[in-house]
């Protein structure tokens, strides 16, 4: 593909944009901005992955996980306003789903420890891993502010704030799951997923690209269940003092 | 007659966080009352005024901003939380059912507390003048005012020494808050249980209560017994209503 080609796909925004002044969103700015981001971050990144890729050493590829995770936390920490200590909450979850995930990946061999895997596939862990936080963040919220009534009648009964919580904890931890769980189920079928698509558009075998997205779906689950169940229990005690009183 | 105090209140104050760049609310000032044991002790007020504050105060589900509330004779800020809550039930004003059978309702107390109760499921029933066949049935489907009565039995399941009652009838019809009303009386009478029931209406307050507070802007306005109350507010016997609040009087 030619540099040109890239270019010429900036039509495609065009089109966002008539249809944004058209239907008078007021989004013009903001598509201009994100074209303008998305070039700028993925050009940047494309050269620090070739340098880390050519040098090969364990130092760059910690650090540059780092940079990811910490970036991560930060995304979703936005969803989390309100909530006292978000983001040192949301950094140990990303953390830990990355660390655990790509331990299993390394120690059990499936992939070997250099930076062309291990960086592409921390970035899906971790990607998955900040909206997984997000959504359970969030829901916690919801889940709290819409229970309250269920919640004091539970701790008047003389309930513990875990036992008060445990159907807001369900709850947050299904919505988290329910994406990653269909997309386990429909994929293949519905859609092809982009890590697949890419090795087959580069001439990988498709018997190959579909082995490395397999793994990659189950390594999302875990990613999932990890992230998730941390946020979320961190999270709803965010909500009651230490004497079991709903905040 | 000397009475024994459950709850001792000297000075207790109330803040919470005000909504917007407000700072601080005060909900309750300066509030120093002794609630007798064994007895039905009424909390009155306009809205706003505290009442529903002071009885999370006694449960714990707040802590006082400043003073002190004994239970028993014990400071409760020192007391252990879950063990307080087991020891002092609390109804809501809203009834509220969880998902399951009537049974499963009843047995919740005990089971978070992982012990077993004097009374089964059905025996509360009973108790509640409710048949004991509802104990299988699904709890959300039952009426207004059969929930606030499984919502009694339920917090009774605890084996409580003190009921705290948030306004428990205002949503039921007049014969369901009559019933609930002698259920209440014969609970304190044949079991010795210390009743606190904030309430807003005035006749309610007189019939069920030995000792009334009232509360303005979070302040306690008077205490003493509900007859005492009668005399100061309504000494020429006219109408007792809520107009108390709105009529210029206080």
């Amino acid at each position: 593909m030619s540099y040109l080609s890239v270019i010429l796909a900036l039509s495609f925004v065009l089109v966002a944009v008539v249809i944004s002044v058209r239907e008078n969103l007021e989004l013009e700015k903001d598509l201009m901005i994100g074209t303008f981001r998305a070039f700028v971050q993925l050009i940047a990144i494309g050269f620090i992955l070739k340098f880390i890729f050519e040098m090969e050493k364990w130092p760059y590829i910690v650090v540059m996980i780092g940079f990811m995770v910490l970036a991560a936390a930060r995304n979703a920490e936005k969803r989390g306003q309100g909530v006292k200590n978000v983001f040192p909450m949301l950094l140990l979850a990303i953390s830990m789903g990355e660390i655990l995930t790509m331990g299993m990946m390394l120690g059990l061999k499936i992939i070997p420890f250099q930076a062309q895997y291990v960086i592409p596939i921390s970035g899906m862990i971790i990607g998955n891993g900040m909206v997984a936080s997000a959504l359970t963040l969030n829901r916690v919220k919801a889940e709290i502010e819409s229970r309250r009534e269920e919640i004091l009648v539970l701790l008047g009964l003389g309930a513990t704030a875990r036992q008060a919580s445990s159907s807001t904890l369900q709850a947050s931890l299904k919505s988290a799951l329910i994406p990653t769980v269909d997309s386990l189920k429909t994929v293949g079928i519905v859609q092809l997923p982009g890590m697949m698509t890419g090795l087959i558009i580069g001439g990988v075998s498709p018997l190959v690209a579909v082995k490395y997205q397999l793994v990659v779906m189950l390594m999302i689950t875990s990613t999932v269940s990890i992230t998730a169940m941390i946020v979320a229990y961190f999270a709803y005690s965010k909500f009651f003092t230490e004497r079991h009183q709903l905040i | 007659m000397w009475m024994q105090a459950k709850f001792l209140l000297e000075k207790v104050g109330y803040e919470v966080e005000a909504s917007g760049t407000q700072g601080r609310q005060r909900i309750l000032s300066d509030v120093g009352i002794t609630i007798p044991a064994g007895q039905i002790f009424t909390i009155t007020g306009p809205s706003g005024s505290g009442k529903s504050s002071l009885l999370y105060l006694l449960n714990l589900l707040r802590d006082p901003t400043t003073g002190v509330i004994f239970l028993d004779g014990q400071n409760m800020a020192e007391m252990n939380v879950l063990e307080v809550r087991r020891k002092v039930g609390i109804v809501f004003q809203k009834p509220f059912m969880f998902k399951g059978s009537v049974r499963e309702n009843l047995l919740l107390g005990p089971k978070l507390k992982g012990s077993e109760s004097r009374y089964s499921p059905e025996d509360l029933l009973e108790m509640m003048g409710l048949e004991r066949e509802m104990a299988r049935k699904e709890a959300i489907l039952l009426s207004g005012g059969e929930q606030q009565r499984v919502s009694l039995a339920r917090a009774l399941a605890n084996e409580p020494d003190v009921l705290l009652l948030d306004e428990v009838t205002s949503a039921l019809d007049a014969d369901s808050a009559c019933s609930v009303e002698k259920l209440v009386k014969a609970l304190c009478e044949e079991k010795g249980i210390t009743v606190v029931w904030v309430t807003h209406d005035m006749e309610q307050l007189m019939r069920v209560g030995d000792n009334s507070l009232l509360l303005i802007d979070g302040r306690v306005a008077f205490t003493g017994t509900s007859d005492e109350f009668k005399h100061q507010y309504f000494p020429s016997k006219r109408e007792m209503n809520t107009e108390l609040f709105t009529d210029g009087r206080l």
